[in-house]
């Protein structure tokens, strides 16, 4: 248990708001996620002063201006960096990085995958609107290819990123998904990464009004919602659709989606998700799901594995070392080394 | 054969071990060194390496040196050597420049074959007389046949056995010095505790180049080098680099913060990296991460939430550090940045050393973005710096720049450990030294702009801090025009308050001299001793060396309006003699410029502000 989460819940949503006016566009998903995070720091129950939100820049990264914690906007891609330090100085904290998918994946990049590969003990929420929405409407590492934008009018000659991919790929130990107004598992979303004990990545399909509206409408507009997704819960059947009544089944080496009790499909051949394998096979299969490959895409904790967590180590080996060590004081350790006298 | 040694006093001199990189000339020369100044000596030294880390055997490219100057007032690693001791020919060309006229060089003949010399691309079989070396003492001895037999017998594989022949250098050079075994014995056993039998191989090969000296080599004379009564206390050789790291540590200490480093491996600056991560006992958080950015950025963060932060580069690091230095002034977070200047442009001259980051340090960030600029003068000096460094980023909340250069940062002498208990107190201007009600993060000292460090953990100081423009009063974000204006003005004022808090420039020298030498960092020890040297010789010469650069010291205007003529002596073209006259109206100052990649030669020095004298 957290040193920072207390046993019974003293907290409420209202209590880690800012007094600041929230800027973000009438419509934005940024709204949702951020009050989805004030209620879930109030189940956690997360002390305030115990709890440092850093962002890097875009529209998402005014996210600390609206938390009534420690809060450090800082410059763009290097919050992941940033944070890192807040936490290797500091692990009682509870540590955040508010980020988009051109501050984290672009700019940020390296920074991004390191945390990961280091499994610094951070929650980074990463909210993907495929767009550069502060510039105003440029295509971002994880727009489609042929994406038509401002500094891409005839549409883009690239692959975007799958977060997923970069994340399982540098290692991660914690991978969710979840969509900016589905409010009630992405709060319960949110709670599970913060619990995590190293560096959980939450993808956040989010919309931006502006620049990009409905980019995610293909997946999430309510109309196909349930047939096209899948919510994941550990140790439960891969089931989906308005009546349940689809599941995932191993085809092979493939995942395939059938109706229970067609083609002699049961439930009981249906996958139960297991988060916590080690290997990361199956979440990356999972992870890459999509309606464009026929299957739906994965909501929910895709992968939650334990590991250790580079701010513990880096503590871990000052205790260690002290505990052999009986020296505390400079000095004390430089008449130890090759001295004179001088008398 | 004659069996009288003739010993020369003299006050101080220069020796130079140069060999093949893996030939162990560095610890040779380490070793020297220290001896001596457990002697009685005063020493400086400095290491040149080579930019490859094993060039093919026996070329140029691969050629090691380490220089020792030693004596009663040494305030540098000296200019040419009285002594060089040369491995092979390749080692003997590459130094053929940097020796005196009537120099001692003790060269391995077994080194000298027909082969070494074409690596070392001699075209005749002379070495010396085409090198134009004709007027110095030659001392041929087969190092390397010698090592071999002095090894028979023992349970050493052959390689290992020539890998030894560096102590039988080690052993003459101690025998034509006067020094006494028995110390580089005790530093030789310490070093190879874990190896017996390189502990014993290395004493036996020791002792018989010692004895090789005497009893047989008269032709030359052997020296004693003055030595000189220094304080009281125990002393420990450092060299830059390892004397900033004690430093930060020191700051931690008297601060009370702990202390965090966030660095990338970059040549010179590696071993301050090196150095602090071993300090786990003392509770240090040193991290290597994966980009200079994020070296700033951790140390950032590590700020944010309490710590003395620090990151340690070099040139090429400060470039890619710069926005976030900005952040760190935007946000007014305590930083020391630590940039081990070395040879640029770009990637230049890694192992080099140049004075060519001071406009980056003042000025290489966009906006206007007023910081703190030190530079430490000697290897020494860097202790006291980082320390200063510490001590104006806590108590001003503000990022400082230190400079260090490739010279001081790898070249080392002798150190008092000091007691900390008399270095000036470090009181960071934290929360705890807010006495009002309700504190908020905008709020400043009224006198000197700084604002109350809150560190992320604290109870009842919850507050956001960012890269964007601020409101004065509220601390929150704000585009107003009237407020940025303030803003600036008070980011630019806070930096040169602290001229208030730092020492005043000290003049060494007379007010009445005639010509007013000006340096910074560095180049103090070349720059005094070229000074002191005019002046035993009857020219009126003064000396103003700047360790504070920005703010300058609150007399700066009034030193250097008492002096006619100036010169201002510095690796680079020009750079801080540039911000001296946009600094100070009116002043008329001439230039001594060098950007070779190397320290000041003293001979130079004396000869560019000797024909400034007569203009």
């Amino acid at each position: 248990m957290d040193v920072n989460v207390k046993m019974a819940s003293s907290h409420q949503a209202k209590d880690y708001k800012s007094d600041q006016y929230v800027r973000w566009c009438p419509g934005c998903g940024d709204h949702a996620l951020l009050n989805c995070l004030y209620k879930a720091m109030a189940e956690l129950d997360i002390l305030p002063h115990m709890t440092a939100v850093v962002s890097g820049i875009g529209c998402s990264s005014r996210l600390p201006y609206y938390m009534n914690t420690y809060g450090f906007h800082t410059i763009h891609g290097r919050g992941a960096a940033v944070a890192t330090g807040v936490k290797t100085a500091k692990p009682e904290l509870s540590v955040w990085l508010a980020t988009g998918d051109g501050d984290c994946l672009a700019i940020g990049g390296n920074h991004f995958i390191h945390a990961v590969r280091r499994n610094v003990d951070i929650n980074i929420l990463l909210l993907n609107n495929k767009i550069y929405g502060l510039t105003k409407g440029q295509f971002s590492p994880t727009s489609d290819r042929g994406f038509v934008s401002k500094s891409s009018p005839y549409g883009t000659v690239e692959d975007p990123f799958h977060p997923v991919e970069l994340a399982l790929g540098a290692r991660g130990t914690f991978f969710a998904r979840c969509i900016d107004v589905d409010l009630a598992n992405t709060t319960e979303i949110l709670a599970h990464a913060a619990r995590h004990k190293g560096t959980s990545v939450v993808e956040i399909l989010q919309n931006c009004v502006i620049f990009n509206d409905a980019i995610h409408d293909n997946i999430v507009d309510k109309a196909w919602r349930a047939e096209r997704t899948i919510l994941l819960k550990h140790g439960e059947k891969m089931l989906f659709g308005a009546n349940k009544d689809k599941g995932l089944v191993m085809d092979g080496w493939q995942i395939k989606d059938v109706i229970i009790g067609q083609n002699g499909f049961t439930i009981d051949d249906v996958l139960v998700h297991d988060a916590t394998m080690q290997d990361d096979t199956l979440h990356m299969k999972l992870g890459l799901m999509s309606p464009e490959n026929g299957l739906p895409l994965a909501l929910g904790v895709i992968r939650d594995v334990e590991g250790p967590t580079y701010d513990q180590g880096v503590a871990d080996q000052i205790k260690d070392v002290q505990a052999k060590n009986p020296v505390r004081k400079l000095r004390d350790y430089l008449m130890a080394k090759d001295v004179w006298e001088v008398k | 054969m004659q069996n009288t040694v003739k010993i020369k006093d003299v006050k101080d001199i220069v020796i130079r071990f140069s060999g093949d990189s893996g030939d162990g000339m560095q610890l040779t020369g380490t070793i020297f060194s220290n001896l001596s100044a457990i002697f009685g000596n005063q020493i400086s030294t400095f290491p040149d390496f080579p930019a490859e880390i094993r060039a093919p055997q026996g070329t140029l490219s691969g050629v090691s040196g380490f220089q020792v100057h030693l004596g009663n007032q040494i305030y540098n690693s000296g200019d040419k050597a009285d002594v060089l001791v040369a491995m092979n020919p390749a080692a003997l060309k590459v130094n053929a420049n940097f020796l005196k006229k009537d120099s001692v060089i003790i060269i391995d003949t077994d080194s000298f074959s027909k082969r070494d010399m074409e690596k070392a691309q001699f075209a005749t079989e002379d070495p010396f007389v085409e090198l134009g070396l004709t007027t110095q003492q030659i001392i041929s001895v087969p190092v390397t046949s010698l090592t071999k037999s002095s090894l028979e017998g023992m349970e050493m594989d052959m390689k290992s056995r020539i890998r030894s022949k560096n102590m039988f250098a080690l052993g003459l050079v101690c025998w034509l010095f006067n020094r006494p075994l028995d110390v580089a014995n005790h530093m030789l056993s310490a070093k190879f505790a874990k190896k017996p039998v390189l502990v014993e191989a290395n004493l036996k090969v020791l002792a018989d180049g010692f004895n090789y000296g005497q009893n047989t080599d008269t032709t030359i004379s052997s020296y004693r080098v003055e030595t000189v009564n220094v304080d009281k206390g125990y002393y420990l050789d450092v060299n830059g680099n390892t004397a900033t790291a004690y430093g930060l540590i020191a700051a931690s200490e008297n601060s009370g913060k702990p202390l965090f480093l966030g660095s990338y491996p970059i040549t010179p600056a590696t071993d301050i990296l090196h150095e602090l991560v071993k300090f786990k006992q003392l509770g240090v958080k040193a991290i290597q991460v994966e980009d200079e950015i994020a070296g700033v950025c951790t140390a950032i963060g590590a700020s944010f939430a309490g710590s003395l932060a620090a990151t340690s580069t070099s040139g090429p690091g400060l470039a890619l550090k710069g926005e976030a230095i900005g952040l760190a002034v935007m946000a007014e977070l305590p930083l020391v940045v630590v940039d081990v200047q070395r040879g640029g442009p770009s990637t230049g001259l890694p192992t080099k050393t140049e004075q060519t980051d001071l406009r980056q340090a003042l000025y290489g960030r966009n906006g206007e973005s007023p910081i703190v600029v030190m530079a430490a003068a000697s290897p020494t000096d860097c202790f006291d710096m980082a320390y200063w460094a510490s001590k104006i980023a806590l108590e001003h909340i503000t990022p400082v720049i230190l400079l260090t250069d490739g010279y001081i940062a790898n070249g080392s002498s002798a150190w008092r450990i000091p007691d900390l208990d008399k270095y000036p107190s470090i009181v960071p201007h934290d929360v705890s030294q807010y006495k009002g009600n309700e504190w908020r993060s905008a709020l400043r000292d009224d006198e000197t702009m700084v604002r109350y460090w809150a560190e992320a953990g604290l109870e009842g100081y919850t507050h956001r801090i960012g890269g964007l423009e601020k409101d004065y009063t509220t601390g929150a974000i704000s585009t107003d025009a009237a407020n940025h204006q303030k803003m600036v003005n008070v980011r630019q004022a806070k930096v040169d308050k602290i001229a208030d808090f730092i020492p005043q420039l000290e003049l060494i020298g007379g007010e009445d001299a005639d010509l007013l030498v000006v340096g910074w960092g560095g180049t103090y020890g070349h720059l005094r001793e070229a000074v002191e040297k005019m002046n035993d010789a009857g020219q009126k010469v003064a000396l103003a060396h700047f360790r504070f650069i920005s703010p300058l010291p609150k007399n700066t205007a009034a030193v250097l309006n008492k002096f006619k003529k100036i010169i201002v002596a510095e690796q680079n073209n020009g750079q801080f003699v540039g911000y001296l006259q946009e600094k100070i109206e009116g002043l008329q100052i001439s230039r001594y410029n060098k950007v070779e990649g190397q320290p000041f030669a003293v001979s130079d020095l004396i000869e560019a502000f000797t024909k400034k004298l007569g203009e």
